[in-house]
């Protein structure tokens, strides 16, 4: 009963913003013009792709010496990935770390030693050492180029993973059958699950090469940043709109009305977060489709990306709602609302570099959902599965929840209706 | 018989402001009970408390035996509310507000369906039920207002003004529906500051002004309070200063009060008939032409004036 009230109050919201064409125009038709615009302005329909992203700094710190060590330093230093990473390999690890944290580097990846003989079996003994991982710092200020490293990381990895489980051939067949070189390990999203591949690659706009035709290098599709970054921007819009529809309610009494109704005022506001959510992730569903069928924009990994919508969601439904507890008229959040969108979609949208900014704008940049949706969304463009994203899902419920308990204290405080 | 709704000095202050003070009534079931009282005499404010949308600042009030500040569920579900502002979503139809505002108030499947094609036939909107609430004038707004208080059948239903800014058809049209409803059983507490529609609709009135309940009983009862008193309403001409002339008029004997409102003087006094000719005469002699006068038996209208010396509409 109470759960068909919250969806009722929910899908009424969800019908009446469909029904608001100025909002359609914000939600759907904005973003979605600007991605084309955006797709026009770097060439992305002239038939040549562009990188979005390019010469990405990252220190490699080798302290394996084995093959794999090797296998891996020589992938990130290849041609094929030459346009896409900036490379440095160093021999201390402590100097790799000031690097990231004076920004000089958006990585550092740490290969142990004794990294190989934990994977390969020693070929006298037939043993293998205790296992040892690779290790990945983070630059916490360049979310999508970490992201990218991390995922063509993820992807050798896997690559080496999938020999060891398969157990068909042993992974030093593997390297010495060249099966894991360079260009494979960046073929991005056609990894896992050979059915995948096939569908992926043909309509993956990263374009990926093989062997034999090792000419170019890994392309980021600008759109796949681009639509993302926009689709976010205007998810603000829409968690405003919502944020905002709860003080309309109030003054158009329908608020008072359902409070008047046999229905707690929890389960009111439930219903009405809920139809925040909804709307979000509707409009960020919609966008996804329609930029896939009418731009062949690949998104990813489809288990990875709806749980990344999902989470988006939340994350920016936690603003609209803390906007709508905090403000008190509607034009008051229409207003601080927009601002809010530009504000995150600038700093957290991907839109230009900012790296260049003050270190509290870069911080700042970090509370944004923009930001967190962007570094998941092209790490799945760039192949990654769930598992690669999952920091960025769990910031962004994180987010959605502490400021939903911020703003239900603030609403427990001031009271539902009649502020 | 218990009675549906009993109110216990109930006050509510805003701050400094006292909106509602001490006021205590009961309501039989079955009744129409009207609070009568001009703007700002505190009636929403009242109603908001039955409705446990606002707490009282003191006092109590039993809905169908469940108090509005301790039992507030089982008094929403007792009643039904129909608020003084349109409280409808502009952007959906009819048939889909009262869908949607049926299903808050728990209905569903056969029913549902059942009841909102019943209260659309009572608000007599079935032809119009899929346009948009925001195409409808307001009338047919106040109609699909008032029958989303009506559907889950509820044994109190609140009436906030009900009929304010309406044209003359829709209005005759809601009184009579509430006259029927009343007579299938529903009881009625119905807020207005039209007098003549207490006294159509009433069985008993409470008169409040300034947030305090300051008359409350039948409308003989009432009546009988102001005494064997008549009303003279004299009018003038448009050019005339009515309230130079009733400053004038309260001056003569048999004279109680005299009240101006625009071209109009209200004379109350114990014995019209005799009243007639002074009355005339005295304005004669002021130069002021009297169009004509009007003998007005004792109404709301005029307990009201006696109690607070204002009219009724300001
Ligand atoms: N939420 C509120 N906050 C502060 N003051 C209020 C609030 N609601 C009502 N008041 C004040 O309380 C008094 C009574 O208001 P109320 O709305 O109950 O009158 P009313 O009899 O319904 O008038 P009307 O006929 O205009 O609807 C008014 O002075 C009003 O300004
Ligand atoms: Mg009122």
């Amino acid at each position: 009963m109470a759960m068909r009230k919250l969806l009722l109050i929910a899908l009424k919201d969800l019908r009446l913003i469909f029904r608001d064409r100025s909002a359609l125009i914000l939600m759907l038709a904005a973003p979605f013009i600007l991605t084309i615009g955006m797709g026009a302005v770097t060439g992305r329909f002239s038939g040549r792709t562009s990188s979005g992203i390019s010469e990405i700094p990252v220190t490699i710190v080798n302290q394996d010496n084995g093959q794999l060590g090797n296998a891996l330093v020589e992938m990130f230093t290849s041609a094929d990935l030459a346009d896409l990473v900036e490379p440095v390999v160093l021999s201390d690890l402590d100097a790799a770390k000031i690097l990231v944290d004076e920004d000089k580097s958006a990585a550092v990846i740490f290969i142990p030693e004794g990294f190989s003989t934990s994977i390969i079996p020693d070929p006298v003994t037939g043993r293998i050492s205790d296992q040892i991982e690779i290790e990945f710092y983070s630059n916490p200020v360049r979310p999508t180029s970490t992201g990218i490293l991390k995922t063509i990381l993820d992807q050798f990895i896997n690559q080496v993973e999938i020999a060891r489980i398969s157990g068909e051939v042993t992974v030093s067949q593997l390297l010495e059958n060249g099966l894991i070189n360079p260009s494979q390990a960046a073929a991005v999203g056609a990894a896992v699950g050979q059915e995948m591949s096939d569908v992926s690659i043909a309509r993956s706009s990263i374009t990926t090469n093989n062997i034999t035709d090792s000419g170019e290098a890994v392309e980021f599709d600008i759109l796949s940043y681009m639509a993302p970054g926009m689709a976010l921007m205007f998810l603000m819009f829409t968690v405003a709109y919502g944020g905002r529809s709860l003080i309309v309610e109030n003054r158009q009494s329908t608020l008072p009305r359902m409070l008047v109704s046999p229905t707690s005022s929890t389960l009111i506001l439930g219903g009405k977060v809920f139809g925040i959510f909804l709307t979000a992730v509707a409009q960020l569903l919609i966008l996804i489709g329609g930029t896939s069928l009418l731009f062949r924009l690949y998104w990813g990994d489809l288990l990875g990306m709806i749980v990344l919508v999902l989470a988006a969601a939340i994350g920016a439904t936690g603003w609209g709602v803390l906007l709508a507890a905090v403000l008190k008229s509607p034009g008051q959040v229409a207003t601080v609302g927009s601002a809010v969108m530009l504000i995150f979609g600038l700093l957290g949208g991907g839109f230009f570099d900012l790296s260049n900014l003050p270190k509290w704008v870069q911080f700042f940049s970090r509370i944004t959902p923009n930001a967190w949706g962007l570094d998941g969304f092209s790490t799945l463009a760039l192949g990654g599965t769930l598992k690669n994203i999952l920091t960025p899902v769990a910031v962004l419920t994180g987010m959605g929840i502490v400021l939903f308990a911020i703003s239900a204290l603030w609403i427990t405080r001031h009271g539902l209706s009649r502020k | 018989m218990p009675p549906i709704l009993e109110v216990q000095n109930l006050v509510k202050k805003f701050g400094d402001l006292t909106a509602v003070k001490e006021i205590s009534f009961d309501i039989k079931e079955g009744e129409i009970f009207s609070l009568l009282g001009p703007n700002g005499a505190g009636k929403t404010t009242t109603i908001s408390m039955l409705s446990t949308l606002f707490i009282p600042t003191s006092g109590d009030a039993l809905v169908c035996g469940h108090s509005v500040t301790r039992e507030p569920m089982q008094v929403k579900r007792s009643i039904g509310v129909v608020p003084q502002e349109i409280a409808l979503y502009e952007d959906l139809t009819a048939l889909e507000n009262l869908r949607f505002w049926g299903q808050m108030y728990g209905l569903s499947g056969k029913s549902l369906n059942q009841r909102v094609d019943e209260v659309l036939e009572l608000i007599g909107l079935r032809d119009k039920a899929r346009q948009r609430i925001k195409t409808y004038s307001g009338g047919m707004k106040r109609r699909v207002n008032i029958g989303v208080g009506l559907l889950h059948q509820p044994r109190l239903l609140f009436m906030d003004e009900p009929t304010v800014g309406i044209d003359p058809q829709s209005r005759r049209a809601i009184l009579d529906s509430v006259k029927e409803l009343n007579h299938h059983g529903m009881s009625v507490l119905y807020t207005t500051h039209y007098m003549e529609e207490a006294q159509e609709l009433s069985d008993r009135v409470g008169i409040i002004d300034h947030g305090e309940l300051i008359a409350l009983g039948t409308q003989t009862e009432l009546t009988r309070q102001v005494g064997e008193t008549d009303t003279l309403i004299l009018h003038i001409g448009e050019n005339e200063d009515p309230q130079h002339l009733a400053d004038e008029l309260s001056k003569l004997k048999g004279v109680m009060k005299a009240e101006p409102t625009d071209h109009e003087i209200a004379l109350v006094t114990s014995s019209a008939e005799e009243l007639i000719a002074p009355v005339v005469t005295r304005a004669d002699q002021l130069g002021i032409k009297v169009q004509t006068i009007d003998i007005r038996e004792p109404n709301l209208e005029a307990v009201f004036l006696h109690l607070t010396g204002r009219a009724l509409r300001d």
